[in-house]
């Protein structure tokens, strides 16, 4: 168990399965995530990033496996893991009818922060979170990235070692949602560990790590440079030309290509590590009709990879 | 604890200030009930659409009408010429009771020979025509009375003969004058405090699991109980408000007689209030939706309220539902609270109706907080 050998693990999943009826939700699920990492689960909806996260705050019973968080076993103590962690459920979820400051004050409480430490703790987070002047409005007034601001001021305020945070950003404008990831930064620079749930690709690029969930399973795991390396075993190209639709299916029947797909007025395509590809597909596509196609090698995002691995993982299934 | 249970009650005290809606919620149906109960809830009958026939054209066949006539239950609709005119009437609803002297009534009352009345009432509400035809029963019995001693003064028979008359001398205990008011207007207030103390307490947790605050109330440290207590006494302070809001106006609107001892009926109405709490303390373990909520908290309350000896006699239903109003608080806590208000009886009387109660309110509540886990399954 690395969990146990280094002190430094915050979450350690081990073999962990939850099953509902019949319907396997997680399958098999093992990762660990250190002091100050940020873990970000990517996943297709229904995917399990969920359950997992459920798992580990104690609101869900593991069928099988074990889960520990800040040294605790969720299944065994799952009110001492609560003092230690923060968490952020996919719908939003203070009341709408209290203000900022009464909902700070009421989590706090629940908290049980210490009476004189209480105010300064509110001021730091209503300041971290950009809130001042906010104080006295109601919650249910407030726009979208505000809310998830104090979201996060509300899960924080206790001062948890390790954060949940399940999907935070859905249905939040851009520039709210690169400031709450800045915020996410400054917490991981202070050493809290975080676990977050996303289905967008640019914010995983955000994470230390990722962890990629389909089905279920833990389909890859590792820095988001890795998960492009390994996911893509050649080179990508990018395929500029006309007749998008006829270009698909020239290519994909071209020698040494692996895959095809299309992005916007351009097209992607997987082909085998071999010097003087670029060329050749230029005359495939010449000879085939098609004529000044413009292709160049480039850098495979993170939809890329996730796209091959979790197409491989489903072959495989 | 205190400290936690004492930011949610906080937390509860400021959405119910925030909720302008909420107080006139609390105040406006209860007293609409108590009004609507106390004037419109009655099983006493009046003015019962009456048609009359009278094929005899005598003396006594018109007193006997007349009787009728005077008397506030009646009212004279329809006076028919025949007897299918008579009929017609109840078969279209014009009259609920129609009341055929057949020619010869007099002779035969003279021969000193039963002489009958036919009486047709409509049974198609069959407690009000019960009603109907007691009253009836009481204006003949008297009637008849009357013309026998009118008779045994005016022949030389009757003066031979003694005229035995039995008299029943009745006395209403508690409520002289048998006014139904009186019997329902305290019921009023179990029902409504039952009403909603269940339905408080229900959406108020089952709202919190649909928005999601729930949710977010779990991952904390906070203990079930902790939890729970926050959430229900506040509920129990406005079921507590309801009582003494209702009884009041009761009192002093309605003028039904407060006899009893205060104090019993508080302390009555916490026990109940405490079932109360505990069974929609039980429905919000059960459901996942306000809509949820709502339907099981008709499917409960209305058993509740059939079996408790609000409006139907218990003693009057099958023995299988007789056992189950003794799992009632509803039927215990009508007891103490009717027993406070009209007979002004104290511990010493409902000891047995309170200790069910507060045994039905342990159970339940140890039942509904054991269910309450803090967890989404």
């Amino acid at each position: 168990m690395p969990g146990e050998r280094q002190p430094d693990i915050q979450i350690s999943v081990d073999h962990l399965i939850k099953r509902f009826g019949a319907f396997i939700a997680v399958n098999d699920v093992t990762f660990d995530v250190r002091r100050g990492e940020i873990m970000g689960f990517l996943g297709p909806n229904g995917a399990g990033k969920s359950t997992i996260i459920r798992m580990l705050c104690g609101l869900l019973r593991p069928t099988s496996g074990r889960a520990m968080v800040a040294g605790v076993d969720v299944a065994l103590n799952p009110e001492r893991v609560r003092q230690s962690i923060g968490y952020m459920s996919q719908k939003f979820s203070l009341y709408g009818d209290l203000t900022v400051a009464e909902n700070l004050r009421f989590f706090g409480g629940i908290y049980r922060v210490p009476q004189k430490e209480i105010a300064e703790r509110i001021l730091s987070v209503v300041e971290m979170a950009g809130l001042a002047g906010r104080e006295d409005s109601l919650v249910s007034t407030l726009a979208g990235g505000w809310k998830q601001r104090l979201a996060l001021g509300c899960a924080i305020l206790h001062r948890p070692p390790v954060l949940f945070l399940d999907e935070p950003t859905s249905g939040v404008d851009p520039i709210s949602r690169r400031r709450f990831w800045e915020l996410i930064h400054e917490l991981s620079d202070d050493g809290v560990s975080v676990l977050v749930s996303t289905h967008y690709m640019d914010e995983a690029e955000y994470c230390n790590r990722i962890a990629m969930i389909d089905q279920g399973k833990l389909v890859a795991l590792g820095t988001p440079a890795e998960l492009k390396n390994r996911a893509l075993p050649g080179t990508l190209l990018l395929v500029e030309c006309d007749e998008i639709g006829h270009a698909i299916e020239l290519l994909g029947s071209a020698p040494g290509v692996r895959d095809v797909a299309a992005f916007g007025n351009t097209l992607h395509v997987l082909v085998d590590r071999e010097a003087g590809q670029t060329d050749r597909l230029i005359a495939w596509l010449a000879a085939h009709g098609i004529a000044g196609a413009r292709v160049r090698p480039i850098e495979p995002s993170l939809e890329d990879a996730f796209v091959q691995l979790v197409t491989g993982n489903r072959e495989a299934a | 604890m205190l400290d936690r249970i004492v930011r949610i009650w906080v937390k509860e005290f400021l959405e119910f200030y925030r909720d302008t809606g909420a107080r006139y919620r609390l105040v406006i149906p209860a007293i609409l009930q108590l009004l609507i109960f106390g004037y419109a809830a009655t099983f006493e009958v009046f003015n019962v659409p009456t048609a009359v026939l009278d094929l005899d054209h005598t003396q006594e066949s018109r007193t006997l009408l007349a009787d009728f006539t005077n008397n506030a239950r009646f009212k004279i609709v329809t006076v028919a010429q025949s007897q299918p005119q008579a009929e017609a009437a109840i078969e279209n609803g014009d009259a609920v009771a129609a009341l055929v002297i057949h020619a010869g009534f007099a002779n035969l009352l003279l021969k000193g020979q039963t002489a009958p009345l036919q009486v047709i009432v409509d049974g198609t509400n069959s407690n009000e025509a019960l009603v109907a035809l007691g009253y009836v029963g009481t204006i003949v019995e008297t009637f008849s009375q009357q013309y026998m001693v009118d008779l045994a003064g005016r022949t030389a028979a009757g003066r031979s003969m003694r005229v035995v008359q039995i008299s029943v001398d009745q006395r209403d205990w508690y409520n002289p004058n048998l006014n139904s008011r009186w019997f329902f207007v305290p019921g009023v207030i179990g029902m409504l405090t039952l009403m909603t103390i269940v339905n408080l307490t229900a959406f108020a947790i089952v709202r919190e699991r649909e928005v999601g605050t729930l949710e977010q109330i779990m991952v904390t440290p906070i203990r079930p109980y902790e939890f729970i207590i926050g959430k229900t006494v506040p509920f129990f302070l406005i079921g507590l408000f309801q009582v003494i809001l209702v009884a009041v106006t009761g009192v002093l609107w309605f003028h039904i007689p407060f006899v009893g001892s205060p104090f019993v009926m508080l302390l009555g109405s916490s026990l109940f209030l405490l079932s109360s709490l505990a069974i929609g303390l039980l429905i919000s373990t059960l459901c996942k939706t306000q809509q949820q909520a709502f339907a099981s908290n008709f499917f409960v309350l209305n058993p509740v309220f059939t079996l408790s000896g609000f409006a139907y006699p218990i003693a009057s239903m099958p023995v299988v539902l007789q056992w189950l109003t003794y799992i009632n608080p509803l039927r215990y806590y009508l007891v103490i609270i009717r027993g406070t208000f009209l007979k002004g009886v104290g511990l010493d009387i409902l000891w047995p109706d309170m200790a069910a109660l507060a045994a039905i309110a342990a159970v339940l509540l140890t039942i509904s907080t054991l269910r309450f886990h803090k967890s989404l399954e």
